[in-house]
């Protein structure tokens, strides 16, 4: 394929759909070690009333309104989530599953009653995205990407996730130490002077912006996915948490772009007509990807664990 | 909490008194309706190494938390070295429960050691060669030095408690609160644990420990502190270990003939 073909039609969405995978890897690395995971399930469900409601009040889909929607939505899944574990004395993971279903429901509801009929945002979208539809009709080449006129064309799309992607890299970074303590002895972390609750809370809060980015690009199927494939088969290449953080990096840059080409081509090559959902593909492929590394992955073997105590 | 306020045993302001290690003072925490810990009082001396000894549910393990402030506690007060703790973290270890963690984490046994380093080297200062010898060095005086690169998970119960002990070495502390470091341990690292601990306390180091084995508290230990809910006794082995605070204690978990023979073993 040439250059001119190339980027135009297939270089954006092939980034945007490896950022998105590796902002969501990143922090799905610590969400599965806490058995958190689905944490990253129910952050992609809640939000879509909260993207809804806030397209609903502003009437464009921005990056700032979403955000705060989703945020807003975030929040009140916690309460709810938290209210129905205590006045229901119901076990955390039914909690969540209750709320989180109910909220994307909803959201799927407001979607059908309200007019999105002129923007991106309907229930399709929602859930597969529109990856195949951002491409970058400025570009005429390999030369367009130090065109400024050209790069001005760029889906908003791209820099919104570089970005997301991005933070969510620093914040790693940043508490790198922090987070693995807590990760693995929360009681021992809180005597160091580590503020576990508040390190857990920014954790979901950084799960939450990779997902909203992610989410208007791919869709939440993507999301779910990327979230727990890519770090719980980087776990069983490797006994050692920064291996695994690379491995599930690299697992995620090969799912987004063995999914794009497979969804593109994968059916011309077995002689169907049309191609299929990308998003949907990725999501496959880091999905086989878990499934081989659970078989053969080095680490898969759990010798001594803790049998009961 | 001004030294003038420090408290004696009995709960009565005692002018003057010297701070101790740790000072307690009417600490209760709750989980529910009921106090896991109510009113205890108590003051750990410098250098001591008390037992922390009571039936299952009696408190000692939310005692410890609630002293780290790892749980809230519905009310008191405590200070460790004559300051609350937040002020003197640096000066404390923590040894939690082994079963209280996922030994499945991808992390070395080095790595774990090297936590303990974590109040020194802040966010993001980078390990230096002196951090990683004085880890090793950790890990020598527990006698895992040959399993510094083994992952946690491959270790048995009783490695796995003596890596908890070598991170705690690291922190270079001087009050030393482990919570039950002798369960489920096999014979070899009973005795490296008790060794490091009675070197800890030749140094001058404060040492309390939940201990479950009432029948060697009075060969390792040299105070006890017994917790059923309440403060049911706290002072020498030889005092407090009688079987009067035993019977109190456990009340009729305990035969009269094993009290007959703990308290013997003790006197």
């Amino acid at each position: 394929m040439s250059g001119a073909e190339f980027v135009p039609l297939s270089l954006t969405p092939l980034l945007i759909g490896i950022f998105a995978a590796i902002a969501c890897a990143l922090p799905g690395n610590f969400l599965v070690l806490r058995r958190q995971a689905l944490i990253g399930d129910a952050i992609s469900h809640v939000v879509l009333p909260g993207i809804v409601v806030a397209f609903l009040t502003t009437g464009v889909i921005a990056t700032a309104p979403m955000m705060l929607g989703a945020a807003g939505a975030a929040v009140v899944a916690v309460i709810l989530i938290e209210a129905i574990r205590r006045l229901g004395r119901i076990e955390p993971g039914a909690a969540m599953g209750v709320v989180f279903t109910a909220m994307f429901a909803a959201g799927v509801l407001l979607l059908e009653q309200s007019d999105t009929s002129g923007v991106h945002l309907d229930v399709e979208h929602a859930l597969f995205g529109n990856l195949e539809s951002l491409i970058w009709l400025d570009a005429t080449g390999w030369s367009s990407l130090f065109d400024p006129a050209a790069l001005a064309g760029l889906p908003p799309e791209l820099p919104r996730i570089a970005l997301a992607l991005l933070g969510v890299a620093l914040f790693i970074g940043f508490f790198w130490r922090p987070l693995k303590i807590s990760t693995f002895d929360e009681g021992f972390a809180a005597t160091q002077g580590i503020a576990t609750g508040a390190l857990g809370i920014a954790l979901v809060i950084v799960s939450a912006v990779a997902a909203v980015a992610a989410f208007d690009a791919v869709g939440s199927i993507i999301v779910i996915a990327m979230f727990i494939c890519p770090p719980a088969a980087a776990r069983m290449m490797t006994n050692r948490l920064e291996r695994q953080i690379g491995w599930s990096i690299f697992f995620a840059t090969i799912a987004a772009i063995l999914g794009y080409v497979l969804a593109g081509y994968g059916p011309l090559w077995l002689g169907f007509g049309n191609s299929v959902s990308a998003a949907g593909m990725i999501a496959t492929v880091a999905g086989l990807i878990l499934a081989v590394a659970a078989v053969f992955g080095p680490c898969r073997a759990r010798i001594g664990a803790p049998q009961g105590g | 909490m001004s030294p003038v306020e420090l408290v004696a045993e009995d709960g009565m302001i005692a002018p003057g008194a010297a701070p101790g290690a740790l000072d307690i003072r009417g600490l209760t925490v709750s989980y529910g309706e009921r106090p896991a810990v109510f009113s205890v009082d108590a003051s750990f001396a410098e250098g001591a190494m008390t037992a922390i000894v009571g039936p299952n549910g009696a408190g000692k393990s939310t005692l410890l938390k609630a002293v780290l402030g790892i749980v809230k506690p519905l009310s008191g007060a405590v200070s460790v070295f004559g300051k609350p703790f937040a002020a003197t973290r640096s000066r404390v270890a923590y040894v939690p429960q082994r079963a209280s963690v996922d030994w499945d984490f991808p992390t070395r046994v080095i790595d774990v050691v090297l936590m303990g380093l974590y109040r020194e080297l802040g966010l993001l200062s980078r390990l230096r060669a002196s951090d990683k010898a004085r880890a090793e060095k950790c890990l020598e005086r527990v006698g895992m030095s040959d399993f510094a690169g083994r992952q946690i998970g491959q270790l048995s119960g009783g490695q796995q408690q003596r890596v908890f002990l070598a991170r705690a070495l690291a922190q270079g502390a001087d009050l030393y609160l482990l919570d039950e470091p002798f369960a489920g341990v096999d014979a070899a690292t009973e005795k490296a644990i008790i060794d490091v601990l009675k070197s800890l306390k030749a140094q001058g180091k404060t040492v309390i420990a939940v201990h479950h084995d009432l029948s060697t508290v009075a060969e390792y230990f040299d105070e006890i502190f017994m917790i059923n809910v309440r403060k049911m006794a706290h002072g020498p082995v030889r005092e407090a270990f009688t079987a009067e605070s035993l019977q109190n204690t456990y009340g009729g978990r305990l035969a009269a003939t094993q009290i007959d023979q703990l308290t013997l073993s003790a006197g």
